[in-house]
């Protein structure tokens, strides 16, 4: 009580400190949620940039644009910045905006360490897109860095491995933060199980990060040694394997497209119960699921290398495994439809997104289905096939469940609302563009197009034409996002304090915008 | 009722409008897998089709619900939101349905699984390595060994000719195989991860320096049959095209006989002394193998692979030269070039390199040097 008292005493002046110097000093869990999805948005942009070099590439048969070596360069950053640059950072912003405003926490239990997490990524994006202007350009080996091609590299390799370090680094502080939040700050009355969808998917996330970018560091640095020090950890010539590399880092990748995932699965959790003005249905077997996702995930890596010449038995383990996670993810689309099944429903621009989330996800999740069938997979295994299937996972399930958490919340944040007419032109064409970037690709990778080529056979042309220019109305499409965000930002009608008809939860008993410290007196959860 | 007559124009519309769209286009909106040609890539495909109509169904379903309850329950309509939020009863039907298709579609993967991995009595084994950025084929139960490239020209890639019908996908020397055999296949590669893959035989396995991977073919008919490689290998990843010509098993003899003659022949080309021109017109036609890295003109990539123009090791002593291409430089793209080259195309090609380019050194290398170094 003592301690409550003194805190509150230091504490009365109410606004940030002005100028530049606020951003790099502060500790407000919603200042810093703010850089991070500024961040967020500037990669996206940056990561998108890429994919329009890529696709400007593939747009004709032949070398127009790019040469292969810089063309390798653009797929391996493009993944790079979209996955640690644009989803990861982009959803650590909401949980640092919402965490505390959903659990009735003043802040972020570590708001120093929380400055400092955000504070990393600058410097390793410098890292790492800094690579492409050192002699023989940025990284080519793919994100996936398979040795012994990232062995051949040159320094931008390195430089990618210290950046990923950093990430590494950056990542893990931020979860351990968002655990010990969760855990410890709650409001009285606030059991685990009345915790908010997205702070459960978020709790879950961060427990899936601490475990596996430690091994992800690891894995690195075990090239960074095979490269510079005489380890011959993936050189079969000193007695190394190849194949090692790839079960290290699948044993951290496939849990990260679950961190790349899960906070989304929690943003429509939010997002349908309110615009179907009905409580989420099956709330405990929504948690339970996830829990059943997280720990699957663990144990189905291998499922990315199916092609290696796993013995038999190993490869009817990881099918079966990986067919078992359609189990849990059923359940969570069953439960969001039978959300939906008789509410009332209006839709405004976040629903529309995350109803076309439940959509497009599903159809990356049963093309996910298709690829865990061992026999399949060594057609579809590198083939475009794949790359349409992360893109209806990772863009129509996280990037889109983002943009519709952008429109959920933003009027919250900023106390105004985003221009309705507008957002809803942004979504759909977004969702046009991407279905006519991405569709196609599941024909190009049954017809025999591998993945990750600068030029292709004459059969493959029409549909890169189309998935060429869907790409290019994509792109531009997103600058609109960009507009609609900082229109907002700037002025409009006012928004009022639950936003939402149905809006249910303590962000919406707060004021919008909310004051910079919040609930320093923790609310009563009934 | 719809009279025969009727019918019949029906069918001609609607053929007719198919070949409309693809013979005026002339474009191939190829939307399944490759039609097979042996019997495991048709088990594949029956497979695929399979697991498709099953996802398709769940998700016509699933969706046809969730579009039925977006038309119907909106607020502007009226509808008055139901307040339920739980049946324990739901939950168990919507698990257990999707694990019983989950077996249902196991069983038949599991089967068609156990047969491809099954290597064993095959009439001919041969043996595929992975180099950058082309394929070598040994056939060891012949004793034929030899290297394919890709063959379509380079002003066809750089759009300065029009691409031909078989563009990226042709190569020099395609790789020979018997009908009705089953063919075993030892997968590996020479420096990074490739993966052999072509999709009208149901083939595709990686390619992995220190590992022989093992995989098989029963071609049943004969055919030109095209893949590519499917593991990133760096920069011409995309420029390693596979081709598998499948003939009869007597022609498949004749073949082999002939490839055994041109390699004996091949041998004697050593012993001879070479013409400057000699050594220069092959060389230029071997260093068709260093230019994907160092460039038409030995200009090489500045900072990724060094050229050859002017280069110290291009113009000083002939013995550190013959070295690096021989042996190569470990850690690097730069392979041990004995390994894939006879010993008059090394020489041709180190003469052709140290007078070229504006190099002028004047030096002649002969193939007995190049043979005293193995």
């Amino acid at each position: 009580m003592a301690y409550a008292d003194t805190a509150h005493h230091d504490d009365h002046h109410h606004g940030p400190p002005a100028g530049f110097m606020r951003w790099v000093t502060t500790t407000n869990h919603k200042d810093i949620g703010t850089m991070y999805l500024i961040f967020s948005l500037v990669m996206f942009f940056v990561g998108g940039l890429m994919a329009i070099v890529i696709r400007a590439e593939l747009f004709q048969p032949g070398l127009q644009v790019v040469d292969p070596h810089f063309f390798n360069q653009m797929t391996t950053l493009h993944a790079l910045v979209m996955i640690f640059g644009a989803v990861m950072p982009g959803f650590v912003g909401f949980a640092n905006w919402q965490i505390p405003m959903m659990i009735g926490a003043p802040d972020m239990a570590l708001p120093r360490l929380n400055n400092w997490s955000f504070w990393i990524l600058p410097f390793a994006f410098t890292l790492l897109l800094g690579s492409l202007f050192v002699p023989g350009g940025g990284p080519s080996a793919g994100w996936t860095l398979y040795a012994p091609l990232s062995v051949q590299g040159g320094m931008s390799v390195d430089m990618t491995i210290l950046s990923i370090h950093m990430l590494g680094i950056s990542s893990v502080l931020g979860a351990i933060n968002i655990v010990v939040t969760i855990l410890n700050m709650r409001a009285p009355g606030m059991g685990l199980m009345k915790l908010p969808l997205f702070v459960w998917t978020w709790l879950i996330t961060a427990y899936l990060l601490i475990a596996v970018m430690p091994v992800l560091a690891g894995v690195v640095t075990m090239l960074l040694t095979d490269r510079h020090f005489g380890t011959a950890f993936f050189d079969p010539a000193g007695g190394g394997d190849p194949v090692l590399f790839q079960h290290v880092f699948w044993f951290f990748g496939h849990p990260e497209v679950y961190i790349l995932i899960l906070p989304a699965f929690g943003v429509i959790s939010q997002i349908i119960p309110t615009f179907s003005r009905k409580p989420l249905f099956g709330y405990t077997s929504m948690v339970l699921a996830v829990a059943a996702i997280a720990f699957l995930s663990f144990i189905v890596w291998a499922h990315h290398m199916f092609t290696v010449g796993m013995p038999l038995a190993g490869e009817l383990f990881f099918m079966y495994a990986t067919m078992l996670i359609a189990v849990p993810t059923g359940v969570k689309v069953f439960n969001w439809v039978s959300t939906m099944w008789r509410g009332s429903m209006t839709f405004e621009t976040p629903m529309l997104f995350a109803v076309s989330v439940v959509f497009l996800f599903t159809i990356g999740g049963l093309s996910g289905l298709m690829l865990a069938i061992v026999p399949a997979d060594f057609q579809y295994h590198d083939t475009y096939f794949v790359v349409a299937h992360f893109h209806y996972v990772l863009f129509s399930g996280s990037i889109m469940a983002m943009m519709g958490a952008t429109y959920y919340w933003l009027p919250k944040w900023a106390g105004y609302m985003y221009d309705e007419k507008l957002g809803k032109i942004h979504f759909w064409l977004t969702a046009i563009f991407f279905n006519i970037t991405f569709f196609p690709q599941h024909f190009l990778g049954l017809a025999g197009m591998p993945r990750r080529i600068p030029d292709y056979a004459l059969q493959f042309t029409e549909f890169n034409v189309v998935s060429s220019l869907g790409a290019f109305g994509l792109g531009l499409s997103q600058l609109l996002f960009a507009y609609i965000v900082v229109k907002t930002i700037r002025g409009g009608e006012k928004a009022t304090d639950t936003v939402w008809d149905g809006a249910e939860g303590l962000e919406w008993t707060l004021p919008s915008p909310p004051p910079y410290h919040t609930f320093a007196t923790p609310p009563q959860i009934r | 009722m719809m009279s025969s007559r009727t019918k019949q124009y029906g069918t001609i519309a609607v053929g007719a409008l198919l070949s409309l769209m693809t013979d005026v286009a002339g474009a191939a909106w190829e939307l399944n897998l490759q039609s097979p040609v042996t019997p495991i890539a048709m088990e594949i495909l029956e497979l695929h089709n399979l697991i498709m109509l099953v996802c398709l169904v769940i998700f016509v379903v699933v969706f046809g619900v969730m579009f039925y309850s977006v038309y119907a329950h909106r607020k502007s309509k009226g509808y008055q939101a139901a307040q339920f939020h739980d049946s324990t009863a739901m939950e168990i039907v919507w698990t257990i349905i999707p694990f019983v298709i989950l077996i249902g579609m196991a069983i038949p993967s599991t089967a068609t699984l156990i047969n491809m991995e099954d290597t064993t009595e095959s009439d001919l084994t041969v043996k595929i390595t992975g180099y950058q950025w082309k394929w070598r084929y040994d056939y060891l139960d012949h004793d034929v060994t030899f290297f394919s490239t890709l063959s379509t020209p380079r002003s066809q890639i750089e759009n300065t000719e029009p691409k031909g019908e078989h563009y990226l996908l042709e190569v020099d020397k395609p790789i020979v195989l018997p009908t009705n055999k089953k063919i075993r296949f030892l997968i590996t590669a020479n420096d990074v991860l490739h993966a052999w893959w072509v999709p009208k035989l149901g083939v595709k396995k990686d390619a992995i320096p220190g590992y022989i991977n093992e995989s098989w073919a029963y071609i049943e008919e004969a055919g030109i049959y095209r893949g590519q490689c499917a593991e990133l290998c760096g920069k011409d990843h995309g420029f390693m095209p596979i081709v598998v010509e499948a003939v009869s098993e007597q022609e498949f003899d004749t073949w082999v006989s002939a490839q055994q003659n041109v390699q004996v022949a091949a041998a004697g080309e050593a012993d001879r002394t070479w013409t400057m021109d000699e050594l220069l017109e092959r060389g230029k036609e071997v260093y068709g193998q260093c230019m994907a890295c160092h460039g038409a003109t030995g200009e090489g990539v500045p900072g990724a692979f060094p050229a050859i123009a002017g280069s110290a090791i291009a113009t000083g002593p002939v013995d550190g030269h013959l070295d690096l291409v021989m042996n190569g430089k470990p850690g690097t793209t730069m392979q041990a070039f004995k390994e894939q080259l006879s010993d008059a195309d090394i020489a041709a090609v180190i003469t052709y390199q140290r007078n070229s380019f504006g190099n002028s050194t004047g030096d002649m290398v002969q193939p007995p040097q190049v043979k005293a170094l193995r």
